[in-house]
């Protein structure tokens, strides 16, 4: 499998490791139900069957964190951006 | 079987002989001989027996879908099991044995499994060996081991190299018969860069097999040309002994290269095998096809061979497979093979042909030769030993007639080689036309099939599909394809033939009969994945390639169904079988992986140290002197070094990460669970990071070096990980920062220098360039001295006064040998164990990822003022429970007793089951200070049972020792010494 990087091109996917689910977001720490909040994010995880948004590191290329648009039966990618948001 | 070498013709350089033997025997074949065709020119017959029944068996095909002449090649540590005769190439000297026999391949004691056949059905592993289970493993596996199996691995390392290499191009073609040839000539001419793959020694497929013509040339010869045209082109790449095996995402393909297969011995530098990774725009799949066996009593007995590799003995290797033939066909393409026995001079005792009205010119061919047709007949026997002597049939009006032979040649119609196109899931279709299945429309993308892999059989079509193809590929017009001989190829599916006597072998690998196809259908297998699992139908090492549709055809008739709606089970990689050590490559023993070395190592290993591995760096363990008789009166007489004078340890392999921008200091604080914003330049501080989870992940130090730099240490074992998560707190958590993070482990080389004259020592060392004593418990500082910039922080592990010294990685090596020489005793990951275990310091053992920072005695490091990562989870209750295993130290009662790491806090007289166990020791080492053994370990509500008195349950090695359980801080708990 090859994942396009926006600064390296397509590479192999031995250059990058998958951390998870990009849907999620981490909660606000401060809010009054933080404790289910934070349990739901890190914890609960949904495990789809078609496509799927993943946080993607190029850890042996630019070190950029990066959202991959995957679909996890047929393993096509759609898009790979950059997960900082500008 | 009696085959012999043909007077003239064929591939072969008959002036270069080659000596070869089999099962000791010596024998002769020529240069471009298969293992197979030198051992049939010679006569022999019988190579090899069954997996199960220990039938003899013969050569059947000539390639690599050969389900039955598996050998063992050469001696030693090279040899090597199952490889195909049929695909190895002789070399001077090859030494090849026959394998799965005892005490000899004409007389197998295993063959009284043949006998024993009702046992040996369909699942019979599931139903014979069910009870009771102890027995599998001592009684019943070691005996069907003995009794069944595929050769003898050489049981000793390899001596050869193996090779990863990659490769990319526009355009793949997999296969060199013509389709291929002719979609790598279509490429190639364009200018795209064209790599042209076929695992045979020689290109040209069928075309070398064949008595075929392409622009009024020999096919043969129209295949040289095109070969010739190909290596001339620049861009073009050929790669012949090389099995494209597998197809994966990303238009990623994997391929073997049989370097030196067909040497005795690799020649000096190169690998034996080589192992490609190719990256390919657009691929051809020109597999060709593979002919099918056919279903009759006797199938498999030595001397039945496929119609179309009895072409391929004659015609490429000038062979005669045995001197009195029959040929058994079902469609027009065995009829080639009669002209061809009878352009060769074989006697030919009659042709079988299932269908009943036969072309007029194959009936004048027979009438023509005198040889006996039987219209509307098949074969329904073979009689013989461990060689054909006849067949029996059964003609057009029922009548039976035995016909003396040695040969039998069966063309049974031909299944599209489609495996490639399945690995990434595509299903193959069925057509009814060709009675066979070709690559479905879900292909991998980028992939286009030709010629016959993709049903058209006919030669002509073969090199139109290629050339369209290839051009396609490329974006050109396809050159005009030559003109081609006749090439007729039908054939009616014959799946089973009523009324046989003996076994039908429908997997001849795995010895599956057609009576374990139906127990399957009765006992309801009747999926195609059921019947592969129940009867192992295409389990065995050729996946089936002969055996599957003929499987598959019959359970179709079984069940009633069509084989369109049966299906077929698709294909994995790899296409063929691999050797671990091609995958393996050059990572293999101390090379699974790189070995990073400090800077300072040469002088480490100088001075006789010993190393260990720390994930992929090797740090010096300790440092032996002569008259030492073991590694504790080393690290002993090191700590005491530390402690009374002055040591040095190589940190280098700590993670150091530089943190810069205006928001370094927000990083920090919601990385680290205490507060870094407050922290005053040329000052460090000990921070702990938690994951999100509320566990602790790593600790280090961390030093503000301006007002908006920072340099972080992180564990040796974590350096990557922290680093990743930085950059996604960074990157994705607050975008908006402005911070930078860079890895800079390698750039630099650290030592600590630790004891009491630790202060003098650096004072002489760096003279006027910086003035030691000024710099403060926890401060950090930056200077140049002479051409090095160094940076000294002074902190510690050991508990005594210490630094940290750091300068550019060039310079370590230097510094080191320059520290020592002025007095410091060089101490290694030891004794720097011991001294942070006398201190209570927590490190690996204890950060496990299953402890808090409350567990380790660090939970009031987490600051209440600020967010940080792991807050909220880290305040969950079940993660405050004062009954959680924490921090405690241990001392044996008996002084005497040594305490090791792993054992189990038990109350003294609770029984040793785990619902007793209060936790474990983390952490043990002898104390030269104090005399005695000391530990680590994890107790349930361990801060509040100082001065208990606990059991550590070890039934492993030492077995009880009673424990005093005491506060972690062994020595100096008020830190007088870091003053001294
Ligand atoms: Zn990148």
């Amino acid at each position: 499998m090859r994942l396009s990087c926006p600064f390296c091109g397509p590479r192999d996917s031995a250059e990058f490791t998958i951390l998870g689910d990009a849907g999620v977001t981490r909660p606000d720490p401060d809010a009054p139900d933080a404790p289910a909040a934070f349990f739901e994010a890190v914890y609960l995880r949904d495990n789809p069957a078609g496509p799927h948004r993943e946080y993607w590191y190029h850890g042996a290329g630019c070190r950029q964190w990066l959202v991959v648009g995957r679909d996890t039966v047929t393993h096509e990618i759609f898009d790979v951006t950059l997960a900082r948001r500008p | 079987m009696s085959g012999y070498r043909l007077p003239g013709g064929g591939a072969i350089d008959r002036t270069r002989p080659l000596g070869f033997s089999f099962d000791g025997r010596p024998f002769q074949g020529y240069a471009g001989d298969t293992l197979a065709s030198a051992l049939l020119a010679e006569g022999v017959g019988l190579v090899a027996r069954s997996f199960k029944y220990h039938r003899p068996r013969g050569v059947v095909t000539a390639g690599s879908e050969e389900p039955n002449a598996l050998v063992e090649l050469r001696t030693g540590a090279r040899r090597e099991p199952n490889t195909k005769a049929t695909t190895v190439e002789i070399y001077d000297g090859l030494k090849a044995a026959s394998q799965n026999r005892w005490p000899s391949l004409g007389f197998d004691v295993g063959a009284v499994n043949s006998l024993l056949s009702p046992v040996f059905v369909a699942g019979f592993y599931y139903k014979t060996f069910m009870w009771p289970a102890a027995f599998w493993e001592k009684v019943y596996e070691p005996a069907i081991r003995k009794a069944a199996g595929l050769g003898r691995g050489a049981g000793l390392p390899d001596p050869d190299l193996y090779e990863k290499a990659n490769a990319f191009c526009d355009v793949l073609v997999i296969g060199g018969g013509p389709a291929g040839l002719a979609a790598a000539l279509a490429a190639g001419r364009s200018g795209a860069r064209t790599i042209l793959a076929d695992e045979d020694f020689l290109f040209g497929g069928r075309l070398n097999a064949e008595r075929l013509e392409i622009a009024e040339k020999a096919g043969a010869d129209w295949a040289a040309e095109a070969v010739a045209e190909l290596a001339s082109l620049p861009h073009v790449t050929l790669m012949p002994r090389t099995t494209v095996f597998g197809v994966y995402d990303g238009e990623t393909y994997a391929a073997l290269e049989r370097v030196a297969d067909h040497l005795a011995v690799p020649p000096p530098h190169q690998p034996r095998q080589r192992l490609w990774r190719i990256q390919a725009r657009q691929s051809v799949l020109a597999a060709g096809a593979i002919e099918r066996p056919l279903v009759f009593g006797g199938n498999d007995r030595p001397g039945v061979m496929s119609a179309a590799a009895v072409r391929a003995y004659l015609n490429r290797f000038a062979v005669a497979p045995g001197r009195r033939a029959a040929v058994f066909t079902t469609g027009d393409d065995g009829w080639k093979t009669v002209a061809d026995l009878i352009e060769a001079g074989v006697e030919i005792a009659a042709v079988i042909d299932a269908r009943t009205g036969i072309a007029h010119d194959h009936e004048a061919l027979a009438a023509a030769h005198d040889i006996r047709l039987f219209a509307g007949a098949v074969v329904t026997g073979t009689r013989g030993g461990r060689a054909l002597h006849a067949v029996q049939i059964r003609d057009a009006g029922g009548g039976t007639r035995t016909i003396a032979c040695d040969l039998l040649a069966v063309a049974g119609g031909w299944n599209p080689n489609v495996a490639l196109s399945t690995h990434l899931g595509g299903k193959p279709e069925w057509r009814a036309d060709i009675a066979g299945f070709v690559p479905g429309p879900a292909l991998p993308p980028g992939m286009a099939v030709a010629g016959a892999c993709a049903g058209r059989m006919n030669l002509g079509d073969c090199l139109a599909d290629g050339f369209r193809l290839g051009a396609a590929a490329t974006g050109t017009t396809p050159p005009e394809a030559p003109e081609t001989g006749p090439d007729a190829t039908t054939a009616t599916p014959l799946w089973r033939i009523a009324g046989t006597r003996g076994k039908c072998f429908v997997d001849f690998q795995h010895d599956v009969t057609d009576r374990d196809v139906a127990l399957a259908a009765r006992e309801g297998f009747r999926s195609v994945e059921h019947l592969k699992r129940y009867t192992t139908l295409g389990m065995a090492t050729d996946q089936g390639k002969t055996a599957n549709l003929n499987g598959h055809a019959l359970m179709a008739a079984l069940t009633g169904r069509g084989i369109a709606e049966t299906g077929t089970t698709r294909f994995r990689p790899p296409y063929v079988p691999v050797a671990i050590g091609a995958l393996a490559g050059p990572h293999r023993g101390p090379d699974f992986k790189p070995t990073r070395l400090t800077a300072a190592h040469g002088f480490s290993a100088e001075m006789g140290a010993v190393f260990t591995e720390a994930g992929q760096w090797l740090r010096p363990q300790y440092y032996p002197r002569p008259g030492e008789s073991d590694w504790l009166e080393s690290v002993t007489r090191e700590v005491k070094a530390v402690r009374g004078d002055v040591g040095i340890c190589d940190v280098s392999t700590l993670g150091r990460i530089e943190i810069q921008g205006p928001d370094a200091r927000h990083l920090l604080d919601l990385a680290y669970c205490n507060m870094f914003s407050t922290l005053a330049v040329g000052r460090a501080r000990y921070g702990v990071m938690l994951r999100e989870d509320g566990f602790v992940m790593d600790d280090g130090t961390t030093a503000r070096l301006g007002p908006e730099h920072f340099v972080m240490s992180t564990t040796t074992a974590n350096a990557a990980r922290v680093m990743q998560h930085l950059d996604f707190l960074r990157q994705v958590l607050r975008p908006e920062w402005d911070v930078q993070c860079a890895s800079a482990t390698e750039h630099w080389a650290m030592f600590a220098v630790a004891g009491p004259r630790s202060r003098a020592l650096l004072q002489d060392l760096l003279g006027d360039a910086f003035d030691v004593a000024g710099l403060p418990h926890m401060g950090a500082a930056e200077f140049r001295w002479g051409r090095a910039r160094v940076r000294l922080f002074r902190l510690s592990f050991s508990g005594e006064r210490a630094y940290e010294i750091a300068v550019p990685a060039r310079f370590g090596q230097a510094l080191m040998r320059r520290i020592c020489d002025l007095g410091a005793t060089p101490y290694g990951t030891e004794a720097l164990g011991v001294m942070r275990i006398e201190k209570g310091h927590v490190s690996g053992p204890e950060l496990n990822g299953q402890t808090t920072a409350a567990d380790l005695g660090l939970g009031r490091m987490m600051s209440k003022k600020k967010d940080f990562i792991g807050r909220v989870l880290a305040g969950r209750p079940g993660l405050c429970d004062p009954a959680r295993p924490a921090l405690v130290g241990l001392k044996p009662v008996d002084r005497g007793r040594r305490l090791r790491g792993g054992g189990h806090f038990l109350r003294p007289g609770a029984a040793p089951v785990i619902a007793n166990a209060e936790g474990h020791v983390t952490s043990a080492a002898y104390s030269p200070g104090l005399g005695h053994w000391i530990a680590l370990g994890l107790l349930a509500h361990g801060p509040s049972r100082h001065g208990e008195t606990m059991l550590v349950h070890d039934p492993l090695r030492d077995g009880d020792t009673l424990v005093e359980i005491c506060d972690p801080v062994f020595l100096d708990p008020e830190g007088s010494r870091l003053h001294a």
